[in-house]
């Protein structure tokens, strides 16, 4: 038995390397000496596939026009493009042989903050740039010891500045000062918007008049609920994904609590409105990286672009793949060379890089300055309100 | 003295409307949760009362049930009542299908071999949906009026789905009640639960009595799978593992066998979650609900309606 096993333990492992051995031939067979070498580490399969999918497509829409408009440093972009399956383990490698294997001058990925960091320490070992678009964890470009990784980058906010934003917005736009926090106990993302929100919200002068939490996957929240409409705060500060936050905004709505409710980019799904329904959904607001209802002229051409490749709108994912290629396009001109080692130093260096969205500057911890976009539900469509600079 | 007095007035004078107020609202919320967990709990007490198995995919029938009724009034545009009895009828099937299946061959086994063979089941009917239907969550059309009356005059509100829900499970004991002190088929079927081997020598078709007591039982879980589909508006593959144990729970405080024991026991558990988050431990509500089940039993072993009857040797 054990024997069959390992037999076919190691006709996998053959199998595997000549389907690796085929893909890496067929790279090489259209490697035209003339480009320089981009590795995607994407989840094109897996758990959290749509996202891997969305970022991907932004990126080849960008790529391509680079390519027409006579490329980076006179060399064409080609793209080496590689599945993670959605899994920690395979985005560790999948850097590692993008790095050695097919040398590439910079990898873009991961989708989520969990890969992102399985497949940083490759490639920072083998001093080539990672790149994420979409990790908004805290700590991916940042390692436990609060030192900076040098070679990992990202180019959309942290977790912590969606906070931060949404309590300024709070008390300056909408002058609302007392305020009641309803954080997902069991995620990191709900909790640090929360930390966050609260310390800027007090700072400005406004009252937190309770924090109550929740559970993922509960479903009766109307016990914390009653609690927090007896305390009478004129704002909900809910954080988390949509899933439970349409059944909180639904059943607060039921209890009379009729107050405005803020969240961050975890709302972002047409299922919210489907779990509330339109008329629970008045006075909703949240933070985004994009909206696809912004009408400056920048996001007017990505979306005719998309909608020419796809023929569908582009969603918040397919803008931040689209402007991370041109991210990356800007820093290797800057670079004047496509060398890794420069590439990071001009990365690092990146100043009001305009994207569409949002200006981008990238600070010493390699996370990025740009501007939110805050999103309001108007008859249960997201509607874009304004973009708010850092 | 005379100051701290009319101070205690004023307060008291002060506070008491909004006060009151909050604790009838809570008292709602916990009714209502409650009269959920009743409504599960039915179906797994029975069960257990008549072949003693602690049927884990009762759970699991349950999101069976809420995903037959998403189907009917989502593609078909079935309406309320309908939906609800179609999808009780085939929760019914279903769980006959499983004893035959599932049950059936294990059960002159030991107790723990068909308590495994229930986990199993639970196992394969949450991945088996998952596969067809997608992990992700759907939403239940609007089939009740979405309608808050207020109590009292007061701004306590409460939901008229939620009297829907304490209206079914209400009736839904009775019936069972009915069914199983004044019919045939109850009497046969208290007569397998009190001694399995005499009841067969007095004639009682034993499969025929276990079948009809999983019909039923699944029958009940496949309506509360409706209700609570259209009470919350959302479902998913998982729905129906918390709820399952909950009810579990529920059953056993209120004298596991006992029909009106898990009525009894779906409310006091539901009140328990909602009181400890009415006084500020939201994060603790399954913590103390368990711990109050602890509790309960230390004092009552036969739960809240349990006779004390000693076991014979």
């Amino acid at each position: 038995m054990k024997k069959k096993i390992s037999l076919f333990m190691t006709l996998l492992l053959a199998l595997s390397l000549l389907t690796g051995c085929a893909q890496s031939t067929s790279n090489v067979a259209s490697n035209v000496p003339e480009t320089i070498k981009v590795g995607l580490n994407y989840e094109l399969s897996g758990g959290v596939a749509t996202y891997g999918q969305s970022l991907t497509s932004g990126v080849e829409l960008a790529v391509e026009e680079i390519n027409k408009n006579g490329g980076v440093l006179g060399k064409q972009l080609e793209l080496v493009k590689v599945d993670n399956k959605s899994d920690n383990a395979e985005a560790a490698n999948v850097s590692s042989r993008l790095a050695t294997r097919d040398k590439v001058v910079a990898i873009l990925g991961a989708a989520t903050s969990g890969n992102t960091k399985a497949a940083s320490p490759a490639a920072n070992e083998n001093k080539v740039p990672l790149i994420s678009a979409s990790a908004t964890a805290d700590d991916v470009t940042v390692d436990s010891n609060g030192k900076v990784r040098e070679y990992v980058f990202k180019t959309c906010f942290s977790d912590s500045f969606q906070g931060v934003t949404m309590a300024n917005f709070a008390f300056n736009d909408l002058n609302l000062k007392n305020a009641a926090v309803l954080v997902d106990n069991t995620s990191d993302y709900s909790k640090g918007l929360a930390k966050n929100f609260k310390e800027t919200f007090t700072k400005l002068g406004g009252n937190v008049l309770t924090e109550e939490a929740y559970q993922a996957k509960d479903t009766d929240y109307k016990a914390v609920l009653t609690n927090m409409k007896a305390k009478n705060p004129d704002v909900l500060y809910v954080p988390g994904y949509y899933e439970e936050v349409g059944l909180i905004v639904k059943q607060a709505r039921e209890l009379g609590l009729n107050v405005t409710v803020l969240g961050g980019d975890g709302y972002d799904s047409p299922k919210l409105l489907e779990i509330a329904g339109a008329e629970a959904l008045n006075k909703v607001y949240y933070t985004n990286h994009y909206s696809s209802m912004d009408n400056a002229p920048d996001v007017v051409k990505f979306k005719e672009a998309f909608n020419a490749k796809y023929s569908k709108d582009a969603d918040a994912f397919n803008a931040l793949g689209y402007d991370l290629a041109y991210f990356l396009a800007d820093a290797l001109e800057r670079a004047g060379v496509a060398d890794s080692v420069k590439l990071k130093d001009a990365l690092a260096s990146t100043n009001g890089f305009k994207g569409i969205t949002g200006t981008l500057s990238v600070d010493e911890f390699h996370n990025p300055v740009k501007a939110v976009t805050i999103l309001q539900v108007v008859d249960g469509n997201p509607t874009f309100l304004k973009k708010l600079e850092p | 003295m005379h100051l701290g007095k009319l101070f205690l007035n004023a307060s008291l004078n002060f506070d008491w409307g909004d006060k009151m107020e909050q604790l009838i609202q809570q008292f709602v919320n916990g009714v209502s949760l409650g009269s959920i967990y009743a409504l599960i709990a039915l179906g797994y007490t029975m069960v257990y009362g008549i072949i003693k198995l602690i049927n884990f995919a009762h759970g699991d029938i349950y999101m069976i049930g809420a995903y037959i009724g998403f189907a009917l009034t989502t593609f078909l545009h079935v309406g309320f009542f309908p939906a609800l009895i179609i999808s009780m009828l085939l929760c019914a099937l279903l769980g006959v299908l499983i004893e035959k299946v599932a049950y059936k061959p294990v059960r002159n086994s030991t107790r723990i071999a068909a308590l495994i063979t229930a986990i199993s089941v639970s196992l394969f009917l949450e991945y088996g949906m998952m596969y067809f239907v997608k992990a992700e969550t759907r939403t239940f059309p609007e089939l009740l009026p979405n309608k808050q009356i207020s109590i009292l005059n007061t701004n306590a509100v409460l939901d008229i789905k939620n009297l829907y829900i304490i209206f079914v499970t209400i009736s839904l004991m009775l019936i069972l009640q009915y069914i199983i002190y004044k019919t045939k088929v109850g009497k046969s079927m208290r007569a397998v639960s009190l001694d399995r081997d005499a009841a067969q020598l007095m004639g009682i078709d034993m499969n025929k009595t276990i079948s009809y007591t999983f019909a039923i039982g699944s029958a009940l879980a496949g309506a509360a799978g409706v209700l609570v589909g259209t009470y919350y508006n959302s479902i998913n593959p998982l729905m129906g593992v918390v709820p399952g144990l909950k009810a579990f729970v529920a059953a056993v405080i209120g004298g596991i066998g006992i029909i009106p024991g898990a009525v009894l026991g779906g409310f006091f558990l539901g009140m328990t979650e909602t009181m400890v988050s009415a006084f500020g431990g939201s994060l603790y509500k399954d913590a103390v609900a368990f711990a109050v089940l602890i509790l309960v039993l230390l004092a009552k072993p036969n739960g809240l309606l349990g006779r004390n009857i000693k076991e014979k040797v």
